[in-house]
C-alpha cells in the first residue's frame, strides 16, 4: 500500500482528567476514502479537531507526507493542504457561491476583488466535480437545498487543491437523493487521488463508499481495516463493544486502568 | 446575446449552468419573485417617499416648491451621512446608539478648534473625524474584545458623551459655526455651470462603467445582467440626476429679486461618501469579510478572517461617518449647542437606514439606502413643518415610521428564511 499521506501515530489528548483518546493511530492514504467510525462519545470530533489543528496533542506524532511537521492551529494544518469541511457547513447565507468558495481569500487585483478570476476558478471546479444541481455560481447560499450547500462546502475545499479533506457527517441531514449527490462527490475526491476522511454514522453510507474503516472505541482504535475484509454487523459490533470475533481491542477498555 | 457558448476563459460550465437572466422580462420575474420571498430591497422608501410626498404637497403648496426642495436635500445630508455610518454597524447586526452624541462631540471639537485655535477648516475638520474615529475605536474594542452587548457599550457612550460639549460650551452656551467653507456647505450652492458639468459627469461615467463591465463580463462567459437591464438602469440615473440638477439650477428665491440657484454644496459631500463607502463595501475585501460577519461570524472566523478587526472598523467608520455628520448638521443650523446630537438624529438615521433596506439583523445593506432613506426620514420633519403642527406630533411621526420600518424588516427576513432568496 502506498504511503500515507497523513499519518497520527500514538496520540493521546486529555481534558482536565478525561482521557479522551489513547495512542490513536490513524492514517489517511492517498486516492481511498477512509471512514472514521465510532458512537457518540468516542473521540472522533476530538480527533478531528486535532488533524484540523484546532486542539494541540499531549502527546504522539503528526505526520504529513511521511514527515514530522509541527501544527499549532487551523492555519498551520491548511497551509498542509488538509481542509475540513464541518458539519455546520460554515457557510454565509447573504453571500453567493463564489462569495463563499473564495471567503477570507479574496483574490484581489489592485485596489479591488478579481471578481472575473473567483467567478471563472469557482466554476472551473463545480464543473471539475460534475456538480450538476446548482443553477447558478451567483446565486445565494441561502437559496440552496441541504445537498447542494454540501456539494458547495466541499467544492470550497477542493478549490485550493488540497491534500486531503475531511468531511464530519456529510450526509446527516439529508434525504436520499442529495445523500446519493454527495456520496457520489464523495466517490469523486478519492478517484482524483485526494485522500478524504469520511465521519458518519450511517454504515449504508460508509460501505458504499470506503476504502477503509477505522473504528473508534472509548477513545481507542478498535480496528483499522479494508472495508472490503469486514462486514456491516462486525463494524457495528466494533462500534458498540470494541471488539468483533479476533478483531478489535483485547482487553475490555471498559474496565481496564485508565 | 446568449452568454451560455462557452468562451476561452471559461471552457467549461456545468449542467444547467445559468449565466445570464435571458431577457429583460426574466429580470423582471425575477426581481418579483425576490419581493414576494421578502427580499424588499428599498422598494418600501420609494414607496414610502412618494406617497409622503403626494400627502404634504396636497396639504402645502408651498412643499413643492424648488425652495423646500433644496431646503430639503440640504436637511438630510446630516440624517444621510449619519444612516451611512450606522448601516456599517447595523451589517454586522450590531447597533450605535452614541452616534449622534458623538457627532455633537465632534462637531464641538471642530467649533473650539475654528474659534480658539483659528485652524483652517480642513485642519478643524480632521481634527472632529479623528475624534470621532478615537470614540469608535473604543466602543468596537469594548464590545469585540470584551464582548459586551453593542446596545449596552453605545448606551453608555450615549450618555457619557453628552457631557463633552456640556463641559466645553457650558449649559445654555453655544458656539458660532461660521466658517466661510464649512457653514458654506449649507448655505452655499455649486457654481450652475459647475453643477451640469459634474452631473453629466457622473450619468456619462457611470453609463460607460456600467457598459464596459456588461463587455467585459458578457464576453468572458461570466454572469451577468441583460443589456435591456444595464440600459434601463442608465436611463433611471441619468433622469433622476439630471431632473434634480435642473430643479435646483433653476432660481429658487422667494423674493425674485434675489437669485438662489445651484446645488447645495451639501449634495457633493453626500455623492462622493455614497462612491467611495459603495466601493468599499462591494469591492474590498473588507466590504465582503464585514458582510460574511455580518451573515455568519463563525463561518468569517473559520475562513480566517480577523472577526475582531472587522468589528472594531465598523465602529470606527460609524462614529467618524458621525463627526462629519455633526459637521453637516452644525453648519446647517449654524451653531453648536449642548445639545447638539442628543435630540432624534440617531434614531432618524437609523430609521433611514432600516426604511432605506438595510436589516437590523446583520448581512444586509448598501449605502445607498442611506440616502434613500434618509431622504424619507428627512420629508418628514420638513413637511410637518411646513404645516406648522405642535412638534409632538413630529415625535409620533417619527416613532411610528421607525416601527414601521422595523415590522417591514423583520417580517420580510422571515419571509427570506422560509422563501430561502
Amino acid at each position: 500500500m502506498a504511503e500515507p499521506l497523513l499519518e497520527l501515530r500514538g496520540v493521546n489528548k486529555s481534558f482536565g482528567v478525561v482521557h479522551v483518546l489513547h495512542d490513536v493511530d490513524f492514517a489517511v492514504y492517498p486516492g481511498q476514502v477512509t471512514a472514521l467510525v465510532g458512537d457518540n462519545g468516542a473521540g472522533k470530533s476530538t480527533l478531528v479537531k486535532i488533524i484540523a489543528g484546532i486542539y494541540g496533542r499531549d502527546s504522539g506524532d503528526y505526520l504529513f507526507e511521511g514527515k514530522k511537521v509541527e501544527v499549532h492551529g487551523p492555519r498551520d494544518v491548511a497551509a498542509l493542504g488538509v481542509e475540513v469541511v464541518y458539519q455546520d457547513l460554515a457557510l454565509c447565507d447573504n453571500l453567493d457561491i463564489v462569495q463563499n468558495m473564495f471567503l477570507g481569500r479574496e483574490e484581489t487585483k489592485g485596489l479591488g476583488l478579481d471578481e472575473v478570476t473567483m467567478e471563472s476558478r469557482a466554476r472551473e471546479t463545480l464543473a471539475s466535480l460534475s456538480v450538476r444541481t446548482v443553477k447558478s455560481v451567483r446565486q445565494s447560499v441561502a437559496s440552496l437545498s441541504g445537498g447542494q450547500r454540501q456539494t458547495v462546502a466541499i467544492a470550497k475545499a477542493v478549490l485550493w487543491n488540497s491534500k486531503i479533506v475531511l468531511l464530519d457527517e456529510p450526509t446527516a441531514a439529508l434525504g436520499v437523493a442529495q445523500t446519493r449527490q454527495v456520496l457520489d462527490l464523495v466517490r469523486r475526491l478519492a478517484d482524483r487521488g485526494l485522500g478524504v476522511v469520511l465521519i458518519s454514522h450511517n454504515m449504508g453510507d460508509v460501505f458504499e463508499v470506503a476504502d477503509r474503516i477505522t473504528a473508534l472505541y472509548l477513545g481507542r482504535v478498535a480496528a483499522d481495516v479494508p472495508a472490503k475484509d469486514v462486514t456491516h454487523s462486525q463494524v457495528v459490533e466494533l462500534i458498540t463493544a470494541g471488539r468483533s470475533g479476533d478483531l478489535g481491542i483485547a482487553e475490555n477498555p471498559a474496565t481496564a486502568t485508565v | 446575446m446568449s452568454a451560455d457558448t462557452d468562451t476561452a476563459s471559461a471552457p467549461s460550465g456545468f449542467d444547467n449552468d445559468n449565466r445570464q437572466a435571458a431577457t429583460i422580462g426574466d429580470s423582471a420575474r425575477d426581481y418579483l419573485n425576490r419581493l414576494r420571498g421578502g427580499d424588499m430591497g428599498s422598494l418600501p422608501a420609494i414607496l414610502g417617499l412618494i406617497f409622503l410626498f403626494a400627502v404634504f404637497s396636497s396639504l402645502n403648496d408651498r412643499f413643492l416648491t424648488t425652495y423646500n426642495m433644496a431646503n430639503l436635500v440640504i436637511q438630510a445630508g446630516s440624517i444621510i451621512v449619519l444612516a451611512m455610518g450606522i448601516v456599517f454597524v447595523l451589517l454586522l447586526g450590531e447597533i450605535d446608539l452614541s452616534a449622534g452624541v458623538a457627532g455633537g462631540a465632534s462637531a464641538t471639537i471642530i467649533a473650539l478648534m475654528l474659534i480658539d485655535y483659528d485652524w483652517t477648516w480642513w485642519m478643524a475638520t480632521l481634527a472632529g473625524v479623528a475624534v470621532g474615529a478615537v470614540i469608535g475605536l473604543a466602543i468596537g474594542s469594548l464590545v469585540s474584545m470584551l464582548g459586551i452587548p453593542s446596545f449596552v457599550v453605545t448606551l453608555a457612550f450615549f450618555l457619557a458623551l453628552q457631557a463633552v460639549p456640556l463641559r466645553l460650551i457650558g449649559s445654555g452656551g453655544s458656539l458660532r459655526f461660521n466658517d466661510e467653507v464649512l457653514r458654506g456647505l449649507s448655505i452655499k450652492n455649486v457654481p450652475v455651470t459647475a453643477g451640469w458639468i459634474a452631473a453629466i459627469l457622473i450619468v456619462v461615467g457611470f453609463a460607460a462603467l456600467s457598459l464596459w463591465r456588461y463587455r467585459s463580463l458578457s464576453a468572458k462567459g461570466l454572469v451577468h445582467e441583460p443589456l435591456g437591464l444595464v440600459v434601463v438602469k442608465i436611463v433611471v440615473l441619468a433622469a433622476v440626476v439630471l431632473g434634480l440638477t435642473a430643479l435646483l439650477s433653476a432660481n429658487r428665491a422667494p423674493n425674485p429679486n434675489f437669485n438662489i440657484s445651484g446645488i447645495p454644496w451639501v449634495a457633493p459631500v453626500v455623492i462622493a461618501l455614497l462612491l467611495f463607502w459603495t466601493f468599499v463595501l462591494t469591492k474590498t475585501r473588507f466590504g465582503r469579510h464585514l458582510y460574511a460577519v455580518g451573515g455568519n461570524a463563525e463561518a468569517a472566523r473559520r475562513a480566517g478572517i480577523n472577526v475582531l478587526r472587522v468589528k472594531i472598523m465598523a465602529f470606527v467608520i460609524c462614529s467618524s461617518m458621525a463627526a462629519i455628520s455633526g459637521l453637516l448638521a452644525a453648519s446647517y443650523t449654524g451653531k453648536v449647542s449642548p445639545g447638539s446630537g442628543g435630540g432624534n438624529e440617531l434614531l432618524y438615521a437609523v430609521g433611514a437606514a432600516v426604511i432605506g433596506g438595510t436589516s437590523l439583523f446583520g448581512g444586509r445593506g448598501r449605502a445607498m439606502d442611506a440616502v434613500i432613506g434618509g431622504l424619507v426620514i428627512a420629508t418628514i420633519p420638513n413637511g410637518l413643518g411646513l404645516l406648522d403642527q405642535a412638534s409632538y406630533i413630529n415625535f409620533l411621526v417619527t416613532g411610528g415610521v421607525l416601527l414601521l420600518a422595523a415590522s417591514v424588516d423583520a417580517i420580510s427576513r422571515r419571509r427570506r428564511s422560509s422563501a430561502g432568496v
